[in-house]
């Protein structure tokens, strides 16, 4: 027995983010195959009254980005570091790749100046999956969708044209944020609080494409 | 003490995951993890995204500049350039309204449930990223550093103290905070 646990703690040690992520898999795969779960919970409308702030499902536009913006204070202080989501998709990328490539990946002109390991912005995005999870789970606001009730409105139910449309948005989202060097959080919260040049521009750029775009599919 | 927890790289991956947590956690809470908001965004219809931004940048900014005065943060400035920021914002904006997620809240969709979240925009991501890896090498050399504007923050561009200009940027985002709501945007 004190073997076996010791086995195991010494997996969780080697590799914390492996098995944080086979934690999340845990959390999430139950939730989606289970999601009638979320109908059950609702009834938060019925109870308005005696509903906590956690299981509200919304809240004010201005107290959530207030509690970015202190959060990205304790980010600074404690972390000596920037609230960004996309470099973890990069270094997730190359993990993956050298999986099935080999450490040969490691040479390329990206990766030797961003080696895809597990770092701290890795483990923030791992958080935010969590994060919203929890959130959605205590509201009862939940739900497995793979077409979005706009999309299916607009444009119709079919799977596979969201999926590919989605699939497709994804890789200029994965290509264009790293060409820019940081995405809606690096640049457009991160950055320009710091009122920093290139992320007020990123932003703007973000929203130039972003508008257009959708006033052309929509 | 500060810099000892900077360094200490358990301390470090335990608070990037629980700081990620809470990021993800007012990310659903401000509704910004829904295809429909987004789109309501680029759609200018439904203005709660840069709602959630603007007081977010409004509480950082002044917040890390007053940090700043003892010395207790530092600016993590980025440079940028025209071929890098605006082309690849650009690509970066076309991509965010065909997905209807950004990185963060995408991470965000999946975790309360959207499938396309996953199964399009986490996987079209690191197929995405996977491919700039390779192009990088190219790109670098014909074009993200074509025009470039320096790694330089407002105040140091129009050569002026940082809190005159934290009052304006404070004041622009205010008013035009106010405007949207009295417009019922």
């Amino acid at each position: 027995m004190p073997t076996c646990f010791q086995f195991v703690k010494q997996m969780v040690m080697n590799r914390p983010a492996l098995y944080l992520f086979l934690t999340l898999l845990c959390l999430v795969v139950p939730a989606i195959v289970e999601n009638s779960w979320a109908v059950d919970v609702d009834v938060s409308t019925v109870q308005a009254a005696d509903v906590s702030i956690f299981e509200m499902k919304r809240w004010s536009p201005y107290a959530a980005g207030f509690g970015i913006g202190v959060l990205s204070w304790l980010v600074f202080l404690l972390s000596d570091n920037t609230l960004g989501a996309s470099g973890a998709y990069a270094k997730t990328a190359g993990m993956i790749e050298r999986f099935f490539k080999g450490r040969q990946v490691e040479e390329r002109a990206y990766y030797r100046e961003n080696p895809p390991e597990i770092g701290w912005g890795w483990m923030l995005l791992a958080g935010v999956v969590i994060g919203s999870f929890l959130s959605a789970w205590i509201s009862g606001d939940f739900r497995s969708v793979m077409v979005p009730e706009l999309w299916e409105q607009r444009i119709g139910s079919s799977a596979f044209l969201r999926w590919l449309t989605a699939f497709s948005g994804g890789i200029l989202l994965g290509i264009g944020s790293r060409w820019a060097d940081g995405c809606t959080s690096g640049h457009g919260i991160s950055g320009t609080l710091q009122l920093v040049v290139s992320s007020w521009v990123a932003a703007i750029c973000f929203f130039i494409g972003g508008v257009l775009t959708a006033l052309i599919i929509f | 003490m500060l810099k000892n927890m900077h360094s200490n790289r358990t301390v470090q991956l335990t608070l990037g995951f629980l700081m990620g947590v809470c990021f993800g956690f007012l990310l659903q809470k401000g509704g910004v993890t829904h295809y429909e908001v987004i789109m309501g965004q680029l759609t200018l219809k439904d203005w709660t995204v840069v709602k959630v931004m603007l007081s977010a940048v409004l509480t950082g900014m002044i917040g890390i500049y007053l940090l700043r005065i003892p010395g207790l943060v530092r600016l993590h400035k980025k440079s940028g350039s025209f071929g890098s920021t605006v082309i690849g914002g650009l690509i970066f904006g076309v991509g965010f309204a065909l997905l209807g997620y950004c990185p963060g809240t995408v991470a965000g969709a999946v975790g309360q449930g959207a499938l396309d979240a996953l199964l399009g925009g986490v996987a079209g991501m690191l197929l995405g990223t996977g491919i700039y890896s390779i192009l990088y090498d190219r790109l670098e050399k014909r074009i993200l550093h074509l025009g470039e504007f320096g790694k330089i923050t407002l105040p140091e561009l129009l050569n002026a103290k940082p809190w005159p200009v934290i009052l304006r940027v404070s004041t622009v985002i205010a008013v035009f905070l106010l405007v949207l709501e009295v417009a019922g945007g």
